[in-house]
């Protein structure tokens, strides 16, 4: 079965670059501009892993994360957090949220494709 | 009336006080007894029976000359807010009981000093209760027809039998408590009711004269004016009654407080400070009624029964002449009532006195610290109630061999004078902290060696004798001597003359010898605490200046003698508690002396208590020098303690502008890191896409198709555009911020620098459909840099069009002119700006969380540094708030 993948960030030219990099490993990529659209999406599909920047308008990526977790049916769903904020304290704050991985901005593709593999295996 | 009618009467009458007073013990916390009304009206223990009487005599025979004595009240009165609330105060603190206490207290309770005043009392008041002796008596005489038994003897006098009938009364309900300075409550209750008889008796046998007798005042008035000497009754006929008036109006004023039954009422029976604050209008206004018909019964007698009868019971005699015994018989009884009160407060007043001052300080204390409390409480209270009976069986001796004779009015005055000696330290040492005791003393003897000389020898021996020589020749036939007239003041009447001579020699006596004697550390520790009332709280257990050493057991065991066990111990315990000192201490301090003092003090009087603790107590001397310097160092520490006081608020005023500038501080730190966060995230997100696009590029180069590729270099394009843009506004913002000549400022047209603004944003507004305005067409020249702030309008311009709808939008950008600057305005129909964004637009990297679009494209600075511009030109930029649709965006430049 294919992976899905949610990609929820504000900024569509990196956006863009991950969403071309997982289709090619062949993961089902779905994608929002902010935490309002990502809860929508993930009422009808549910994705195996979520991309979560954390600075966006209106909904950000702590309260989409906190949405995402109180719902029985993404108990399942791995949450990485991926965003700009790389002070420890940012790191250690997500972490104790419930993300599965905390990945910094900017990255390499290839390496943000291996970590969400292994998450998954 | 039959006498024994009468005496049953008058027996009937007591009881009735009897059975008030009772009550009034009983419920001595109910509101009945504690009010400003019973207490003004036991202010009216002033009129006694010479009011009663003796006034209608004076104004039958001498016109308005009775007035004087109460007009030194009523102008005392509104004074009493001021004086007697000190004196109040100072009496509570040290539980004072009498004035004697209280002016032998203000100068080192002088064991000497309290007795002198005692012998002084007594002398003034004994005759002054003799008098209403003589009231009684006569009025009963008058009541049965003649048929009292006056002169046969005591046994038969029924006068005899009323005395002991009031010195029972007296005792009874004056010796209740051990401590004098307790409130007598039912003695209270029934003055106050006496009070109201006194009055109402006295306003009805007034009504009667002047409207039942005759038709009114002016009926009186007709009459009497007919009379040969009425012009000489009813005005000021010459300088002399001038000076007799003022002299006598200041006597009343002065003998207002220093009465010993004044003092008892007024000071030591008043419950609650505030009780004078209806006393001082209530108590003029009963004088004022008590006096209104004096005038007319003293016409109305003089015109209906002539000169033929004594005119003091022309009150009693008229109603009796006109056949109305029962009329009569309320003015008897009135009369009686103002007896009866002035007696029991007096005698009350003066038992206290003597056995504080007189009896107990000399010979009693040595016995006392033998014997056991209760018999200890057993013996004060028997010494108090004899003096009762022997006061009162003096004052009707006095009156059997003396004022039969006299007037009422004159041994009235005499009475006064003599009391009045005591007005220099009374008053004086009040607000005079160097009056000593010798002045006192020395002042008080030459006081009363004056009165005797030019009052007291010349009308006894003028009444007694009929001896005339001594008066009309002076002594040793000295004119200058004369004791009314002496050194040649003929303008004087006798009582007013000695009031001057005695006063003014009592007086001087008094300063000239308080500043020569410096009086020791004791008496100015009281002097001080008299004198400095207002820091009172703190005085008052602490004795300023003490030098000594004590056990607090010794004390214990004197205290225990006089309050006994349970109420020492309560009144220590209360003592340790308030000083935080704890209750095993072994040496006692200053203050544990000074409060024990005062507890005796209620018992015992304040020299005897004083001799009793000094007993006990090791008291070292200490030299003039050392308690100046004590003073000087307590002023000193109180100085010391003011400026502490005073750095010590600077200090907190200090934390607190500290704390505010630290939490500012706090704040701007905590801005600076928000600002380097989000510059560090602004500018990673472009690089974030420029890497993620350009690995992709790198990796994928063959199986990438050529649209995708195409859009990542575009994307790359774009971000590296964001990046440098960002880059700049960064830089821009810092040199706005650092930089002062950064602006350039030249003549510029406002219409052109606006159409300048508006040609740039154009082509973006058309994107997305939105209307552009350029309302004022006006022309117009100002001064400002024309870069920045097309800077400024087009980050407005362009800020509106980002939160306009497509097609819908209208933006439209306008100025005015004003007095002193230009405004200018960028107003949209947007979504407007969130109520909760507003004060914070101006922020830096502050963007509404309610933008239309999804990330608006900009720094976040764009008005952060449209602010900085605009403040550099001395303008003000904002928002308006409480716009209906859309935003509107105003600034001003002003002229130059």
């Amino acid at each position: 079965m294919r992976k899905k993948i949610l990609l929820v960030d504000d900024e569509p030219n990196i956006v863009m670059t991950l969403e071309y990099a997982f289709k090619k490993q062949d993961y089902e990529v779905f994608i929002a501009r902010d935490g309002s659209e990502a809860l929508e999406i993930v009422n009808t599909s549910v994705p195996d892993v979520v991309l979560l920047d954390i600075m966006m308008p209106n909904v950000d990526g702590y309260q989409t994360l906190k949405h995402i977790k109180s719902k029985a049916n993404l108990k399942n769903t791995k949450i990485v957090f991926l965003t700009a904020k790389n002070k420890s304290s940012d790191i250690e704050k997500g972490l104790q949220l419930g993300a599965d991985k905390y990945l910094t901005k900017p990255f390499s593709v290839k390496k943000i494709v291996s970590e969400i593999n292994d998450l998954l295996k | 009336m039959n006498n024994y009618i009468l005496l049953g009467i008058i027996i009937a009458y007591l009881l009735v006080l009897f059975f008030i007073a009772l009550k009034a013990e009983k419920n001595s916390k109910s509101k009945w007894v504690n009010n400003p009304y019973v207490y003004t009206l036991s202010l009216a223990v002033y009129c006694s029976a010479w009011t009663y009487y003796g006034s209608v005599g004076i104004a039958a025979n001498s016109g308005i000359n009775f007035l004087p004595i109460y007009l030194g009240p009523v102008i005392a009165a509104p004074l009493w807010i001021v004086l007697l609330r000190k004196i109040m105060r100072i009496s509570k603190q040290h539980k004072i009981s009498t004035i004697a206490d209280f002016i032998s207290l203000r100068y080192g309770n002088n064991r000497f000093l309290g007795a002198l005043i005692t012998i002084i009392c007594l002398i003034g008041t004994i005759p002054y209760i003799s008098l209403q002796l003589k009231a009684v008596s006569e009025t009963f005489e008058i009541m049965s027809f003649g048929n009292g038994y006056i002169s046969n003897g005591i046994w038969d006098d029924s006068t005899f039998y009323i005395a002991v009938l009031l010195a029972i009364f007296a005792t009874f309900f004056g010796t209740q408590s051990t401590d004098a300075s307790e409130k007598h409550r039912g003695i209270i209750a029934s003055v106050a009711f006496e009070s109201i008889l006194k009055l109402v008796f006295f306003l009805i046998i007034g009504i009667y004269v002047t409207f039942y007798l005759f038709d009114g005042t002016t009926d009186i008035y007709n009459q009497i004016s007919l009379t040969e000497n009425f012009e000489q009754l009813t005005t000021f006929n010459s300088l002399e009654s001038g000076f007799d008036w003022f002299f006598t109006i200041m006597l009343s004023f002065m003998i207002i407080f220093l009465l010993p039954r004044m003092f008892q009422v007024s000071v030591l029976e008043n419950s609650r400070e505030k009780h004078l604050k209806k006393a001082i209008w209530l108590f003029p206004l009963y004088l004022l009624i008590f006096n209104l018909f004096v005038i007319y019964i003293a016409w109305g007698g003089k015109i209906s029964l002539g000169d033929t009868v004594n005119a003091e019971y022309f009150s009693l005699l008229l109603p009796l002449e006109n056949g109305n015994t029962f009329l009569a018989l309320l003015v008897f009884l009135g009369g009686f009532s103002a007896v009866i009160s002035m007696v029991v407060i007096s005698t009350l007043a003066l038992s206290t006195m003597v056995s504080n001052n007189l009896i107990i300080p000399y010979g009693f204390l040595g016995k006392f610290l033998e014997s056991h409390p209760e018999r200890n409480a057993y013996y004060i209270k028997n010494i108090r109630r004899i003096s009762i009976f022997t006061i009162i069986i003096f004052a009707y001796l006095f009156y059997i061999f003396f004022s039969m004779e006299l007037s009422l009015f004159s041994i009235g005055l005499i009475s006064f004078v003599i009391i009045a000696q005591l007005a220099p330290s009374f008053f004086i040492g009040l607000f005079w902290n160097r009056g000593s005791s010798k002045g006192v003393i020395i002042g008080i003897i030459v006081g009363i060696i004056v009165t005797t000389y030019t009052l007291i020898l010349p009308f006894t021996m003028e009444a007694l004798t009929g001896y005339t020589d001594f008066t009309t020749k002076g002594l040793f036939g000295i004119a200058l001597l004369k004791p009314y007239h002496l050194f040649g003041i003929e303008i004087l009447s006798p009582p007013v003359h000695a009031f001057f001579w005695s006063m003014l020699f009592n007086t001087l006596c008094y300063l000239i010898f308080s500043l020569t004697s410096k009086g020791n550390y004791r008496e100015r520790n009281y002097a001080e605490m008299f004198v400095d009332s207002r820091n009172y709280a703190t005085l008052q257990d602490s004795a300023l200046v003490w030098k000594g050493e004590a056990y607090v057991a010794d004390i214990k065991n004197v205290l225990v003698k006089f309050l006994g066990e349970t109420r020492t111990k309560r009144a220590l315990d209360l003592f340790f508690k308030k000083y935080n000192i704890p209750s095993d201490t072994q040496m006692a301090d200053a203050r544990l002396i000074n409060f024990s003092e005062k507890l005796l003090t209620g018992s015992i009087g304040g020299a005897s208590s004083k001799i009793l603790i000094a007993g006990v107590v090791k008291e070292e001397e200490i030299s003039l020098v050392e308690v100046l310097k004590i003073l000087e160092e307590s002023k000193e520490t109180i100085n010391r303690n003011k400026i502490l006081r005073e750095k010590s608020n600077e200090l907190t005023e200090m934390t607190f502008q500290l704390k505010e500038v630290n939490d500012e501080l706090l704040f701007k730190d905590k801005q600076k890191d928000e600002f380097l966060d989000t510059v560090a995230h602004e500018l990673k997100t472009p690089i974030t896409g420029i890497r993620a696009a350009t690995e992709l590029l790198m990796d994928e180069d063959g199986e990438m198709p050529s649209e995708i590729k195409a859009q990542f270099l575009k994307n790359i394009l774009q971000d590296s555009d964001r990046l440098a843009r960002l880059i700049n506004n960064i830089l821009e913002f810092e040199k706005l911020s650092t930089d002062r000549a950064y602006i350039n400022i030249q003549k510029h047209n406002i219409q052109k620098t606006l159409k300048k603004a508006i040609g740039n944003m154009q082509h973006i507004a058309a994107k997305k459909q939105i209307t552009l305005v350029n309302k004022n067409q006006f022309h117009f020249d100002l001064t400002y840099d024309e870069d920045k702030i097309l800077q400024v309008l087009t980050n407005l311009i362009g800020n509106a069009i980002k939160f306009c709808e497509p097609q819908k939008g209208k933006i439209t950008v306008d100025f005015k002119l004003g007095n002193k600057a230009v405004e200018f305005y960028v107003k949209d129909n947007g979504k407007g700006i969130p109520k909760e964004d507003i004060d914070y637009i101006f922020d830096k990297f502050y963007q509404s969380k309610n933008q239309n679009t999804i990330k608006p494209i900009g720094s976040g600075l764009g008005l952060a540094i449209s602010k900085q511009i605009i403040e550099k030109h001395n303008g003000k930029i904002w928002v308006e708030k409480g716009t209906k649709v859309g935003t509107i965006f105003g600034f001003k430049l002003p002229f130059y």
